[in-house]
């Protein structure tokens, strides 16, 4: 059987990449796209303990976190969308102060 | 050096020169079609883990409905390739990379002492009862609907929510409501007037 | 080495192949017969021969088609996005081909004709090759798998599907790819939701997503009134059901009266437009196996599968059901585009959204209920 050991740091790696690409991504949506994966790396420690235990609970789990995320990627696509209306820019860097 | 092995690495592979691709890409789409990649190759791994359910959920929310949400928005706003040199904050772009390696050998660290191995489940082959497989579809609706069934509730709430929330952020200014909202400006000036001519 | 070979089940994975193989043959003839067997059938209903003159009766024409494609000039035009440009028709046939291995053609564990003959043949050339392989063929299964997820398989495949849409309309770099691009993919979002919510009618009576399952608890003894459409007491929410997920499937696969993205005199060609030769051929096929596929799970949700006289006594003969069932939906298909005119795009998703989603969701209540009630 694969060790448990193997899932857990593949989940850390990405998770790790989804860091990163947070602090290094100027663009508003691929910062998304990186918490995002952020997300799907913890998804994947979850089912590996739901494993490892042979307890369902870590998949229920990993459903409502998928739930969450859907949610969240609407309404925060949906900031962006306005945001970009006002501002013509998908920059990070620009959207720093609270007025225009 | 079993199939499951190969099969882990190859995946594993994949999922990370992907996950490079997202972080490293000037094109949205690109990282887009990254991020794709990732997720399918994750609900590989999650049938791996006996998560068949998880696996086919996570292709239809997430690689199919949540992506596309995302290749859609970054057509119809027309994001081209990254040509803005401002960066406001280039220290950050040299803190990556040790950053990187100083969170990924802490976690290594903690993750090499970690022992454990899977039991070997009992075939699921033919099997009376489907409720006691883990993973399957049956297993899982057991597990929401009684033990669960709050987290589920909360999470159907929440998705109205968010349905209400993105449709009135992503609305165009309608004409209707800046009249609406001139037209009250306009009364609340004339009562301050009359209140000034009357206080005079 | 020795333990990589051990932990492959190896008789498994052969058979599995072979499956694999014989079933995608046949689904590349039945896909390039229904091209075919279209161009006749609209012919027919538009008053004048189709092709055929290609064989006797014009049966080589699909041959004649594909030979057509390789041969032509494969054009790329200059302002595309080269990767995505090519990967577009990849990405839509993939995941549309990848649906077969749950297509349920037949019964499990039926009698292999000349079982004892064919072992021997192949423990025989093993033996010449020192090998001592005990290969003892009885049964089989008329299905490559029966995957517990049956169902949210095919639906997260056809989900995929749409990406290749999207990216073909995009990496076109053209006005009317772009914009047939997005409305057919926000065509398919839109009515997988009415697809996905229709089939729960039948999912309450059936209590599992395994395919094969779901085939084999129309099987009984009262024939026709065993189908889902017409089984008491579910048949009334099962037929709305039917209704709903033939109209959704006809909006899924972007076909008459659903198919403004593509057709002709609205937007050029839609999203490929700018594919010419195999590229376009590879969107032609995707289309039609998608068909195929929403065909399939229209005779295997709603009119029992396999199920049909003779079946108990004869378990091949469920195969020739299937298929009959699964064509009669292919002629149901091509009947519509030769007598129906197509909707306008607004329309198209008003009927949607407003329409299809509300029916489909009171659908499920008054499934549930029926349900709770003589369950």
């Amino acid at each position: 059987m694969v060790p448990l050991s193997w899932y857990l740091a593949l989940s850390a790696v990405l998770f790790t990449i989804g860091v990163v690409g947070v602090l290094i991504q100027r663009n508003v949506i691929a910062l998304f796209m990186c918490i995002e994966l952020m997300l799907n790396a913890v998804n994947l420690s979850l089912i590996a303990f739901s494993r490892l235990h042979n307890n369902v609970t870590g998949q229920l789990f990993v459903f409502i976190v998928m739930a969450v995320a859907a949610a969240e990627a609407a309404v925060g696509l949906a900031i962006i969308i306005s945001l970009f209306r006002s501002r013509e820019t998908l920059n990070v860097d620009e959207a720093d102060l609270l007025k225009l | 050096m079993e199939i499951a092995h190969i099969l882990f690495l190859g995946l594993a592979a994949l999922a990370v020169v992907a996950a490079f691709n997202v972080i490293l890409q000037r094109n949205p789409i690109y990282s887009a079609i990254g991020l794709i990649i990732v997720l399918c190759s994750l609900a590989a791994l999650f049938l791996t883990l006996n998560a068949q359910f998880i696996s086919a959920m996570q292709i239809i929310v997430y690689a199919g409905a949540i992506m596309v949400l995302f290749v859609f928005v970054i057509m119809l706003l027309n994001v081209r390739a990254e040509e803005t040199k401002t960066d406001k904050q280039k220290y950050l772009k040299w803190l990556a990379a040790p950053l990187f390696l100083a969170l990924l050998a802490e976690v290594m660290a903690v993750v090499r002492y970690v022992n454990l191995t899977p039991q070997p489940l009992p075939s699921a082959n033919n099997v009376s009862d489907p409720r006691t497989v883990l993973g399957t579809v049956e297993n899982v609706a057991y597990g929401m609907f009684t033990d669960y069934v709050i987290p589920f509730e909360a999470a159907s709430v929440l998705i109205l929510m968010a349905i209400v929330g993105s449709m009135l952020l992503a609305r165009r200014e309608k004409q209707e409501d800046v009249e609406r909202i001139e037209k009250a400006l306009a009364g609340q000036q004339e009562e301050e007037k009359i209140e000034e001519e009357v206080a005079v | 080495m020795s333990s990589l070979f051990n932990s492959i089940d190896l008789p498994y994975i052969i058979g599995a192949l072979v499956k694999i193989a014989v079933f995608w043959i046949f689904i590349m003839l039945v896909v390039a017969y229904t091209i075919y067997a279209e161009r006749r059938v609209l012919a027919l209903i538009q008053n004048r021969l189709g092709p055929n003159r290609v064989g006797w009766q014009g049966l080589l024409q699909p041959f004649a088609d594909l030979l057509k494609f390789i041969f032509k000039e494969d054009i790329i035009p200059l302002a595309v996005n080269k990767w995505l440009y090519i990967l577009a028709p990849i990405i839509v046939l993939i995941p549309a081909m990848m649906v077969l291995i749950v297509y349920p053609f037949g019964p499990g564990d039926v009698p292999i004709p000349l079982g004892a003959q064919i072992s021997s043949f192949i423990n025989w050339l093993g033996s010449l090759l020192g090998l001592d392989l005990g290969i003892n063929l009885t049964t089989m299964n008329l299905y490559v798998t029966n995957m517990n997820v049956g169902l949210l398989y095919v639906f997260a495949l056809t989900g995929l599907g749409i990406y290749g849409i999207v990216i073909g309309g995009w990496a076109s770099n053209s006005k009317y790819s772009l914009l047939g691009g997005l409305r057919s993919s926000a065509q398919m979002i839109s009515y997988e939701l009415a697809l996905s919510l229709s089939v729960v009618a039948v999912l309450i009576q059936a209590g599992t997503l395994d395919l094969t399952k779901i085939v084999e608890q129309q099987s009984g003894r009262l024939g026709i009134f065993n189908w889902n459409v017409f089984q008491w007491p579910m048949f009334l929410p099962c037929i709305i059901a039917f209704l709903i997920y033939l109209i959704s499937a006809i909006a899924e696969t972007n076909r008459v009266p659903f198919d403004l993205p593509e057709a002709e005199t609205e937007l050029v060609a839609g999203f490929h437009t700018e594919y010419s030769s195999l590229k376009f051929a590879l969107f032609f096929m995707a289309e039609y196996v998608n068909m195929m596929t929403v065909s399939v799970l229209a005779t295997t949700l709603f009119l029992g599968g396999w199920n049909g006289p003779g079946v108990g006594r004869f378990p091949w003969l469920g195969v020739f059901w299937f298929l009959a069932k699964v064509f009669f939906f292919l002629f149901l298909y091509i009947w519509l585009r030769g007598t129906l005119p197509r909707f306008r795009y607004d329309q198209l998703m008003n009927f949607g959204w407003k329409v299809l989603l509300p029916a489909a969701l009171f659908n499920i209540v008054l499934a549930s209920v029926i349900g709770v009630l003589f369950l």
